[in-house]
């Protein structure tokens, strides 16, 4: 279990994923009112984060609900919400080429937007020397805990006020989500520049979410993306 | 606990979950260099670009102000709390002119 729980790793996990937190906390506060609001109890917020563990799932589920549970509307969306996971995985599992398989499917349990996000940009930081994957992914693992800490308690602590967190509209709250993402962006951009690639992801995405809806936006967006990078791609000539 | 919600609750675990492992599992068996690399390369950052599009183009002129904002702070230091922290009190100052 060294290989996911280094402690330096940990430790630069927890330290930069703390700010994250903060506004995971403050999210996770507002689900909790709302799933009060919806007539779930305690125990059932609390469960519910804790094996859901999705913050765009979980706000969808709570539009979705009503009586009689719509059942397979419920998990379609959570299907559908949840695609984009398949890519993250994919890219930390390279980032993290050197744990071995049952670990990677241990850490899969926390993979989400942000502790993604966090560690992929972690691991490009040093394209000269790039991180050890077993400090990667214990990196990945303190961030991990952050998130996971930071929305089941939330998720509880808001239950418990109620309706008392009022808009986060008004104090900026929902902008933390955007902003966090436009800053994990550019900081890998900056790496890895290339124009066309944003362009097409941020065209297609567009139109994506206006005509399809659902989460497709993010796959269509992040194909495009790719396939352009793809037909970019120049087939290194040998010295001549 | 309703029987019925705990049920539905592991329903969407488990799919959460699945989806996570299989990603963690393709992984494994993606090239390292070629055109496809290249284009995993990019994957994050398209992604990113994916989800942050549209919540700006459906955002007013404050959050596009504050999100230049963002971008101008991110290119500028590794940092992430103060592009974050900037943002946030910016939108929400924005917001009341």
């Amino acid at each position: 279990m060294q290989a996911l729980f280094e402690r330096h790793g940990l430790y630069e996990g927890v330290r930069r994923c703390a700010p994250i937190g903060l506004s995971v906390f403050a999210y996770g506060l507002v689900f909790g009112a709302l799933a009060a609001q919806s007539g779930l109890s305690l125990s059932e917020t609390g469960l519910m984060c804790a094996l859901v563990f999705s913050g765009t799932t979980q706000f969808v589920a709570l539009g979705l609900w009503a009586a009689p549970l719509p059942v397979a509307a419920l998990l379609i969306a959570t299907f559908l919400l949840s695609l984009r996971l398949v890519l993250m995985g994919a890219t930390l599992r390279r980032a993290l080429a050197g744990i071995t398989l049952g670990r990677a499917l241990l850490a899969a349990v926390f993979v989400t937007d942000e502790n993604w996000a966090l560690t992929m940009s972690e691991a490009a930081k040093s394209d000269a020397a790039p991180p050890r994957s077993d400090r990667l992914a214990s990196f990945f693992m303190g961030a991990s805990f952050v998130l996971y800490g930071a929305w089941l308690a939330a998720g509880i602590v808001g239950h418990l006020i109620g309706g008392a967190v009022g808009d986060p509209k008004r104090l900026g709250l929902d902008f933390a989500f955007p902003a966090m993402f436009l800053a994990l962006s550019i900081g890998i951009g900056r790496r890895h520049p290339n124009v066309l690639v944003w362009l097409a992801s941020a065209a297609t995405a567009i139109l994506a979410e206006r005509y399809l809806g659902g989460a497709w936006h993010i796959v269509v967006g992040a194909g495009a993306g790719i396939a352009v990078a793809a037909l970019c791609h120049k087939t290194p000539r040998h010295a001549n | 606990m309703r029987t019925e919600l705990i049920l539905l609750f592991v329903a969407m675990g488990a799919i959460n979950y699945g989806v996570r492992a299989a990603g963690m599992l393709v992984g494994e068996l993606l090239p390292k260099e070629g055109r496809l690399a290249a284009a995993l390369a990019q994957l994050p950052a398209a992604i990113l670009i994916a989800l942050v599009a549209p919540l700006l183009l459906h955002g007013s002129w404050a959050e596009w102000i504050a999100a230049a904002i963002v971008a101008a702070l991110a290119s500028r230091s590794e940092g992430l709390l103060l592009p974050l922290a900037v943002g946030v009190i910016a939108v929400a100052l924005l917001r009341l002119i």
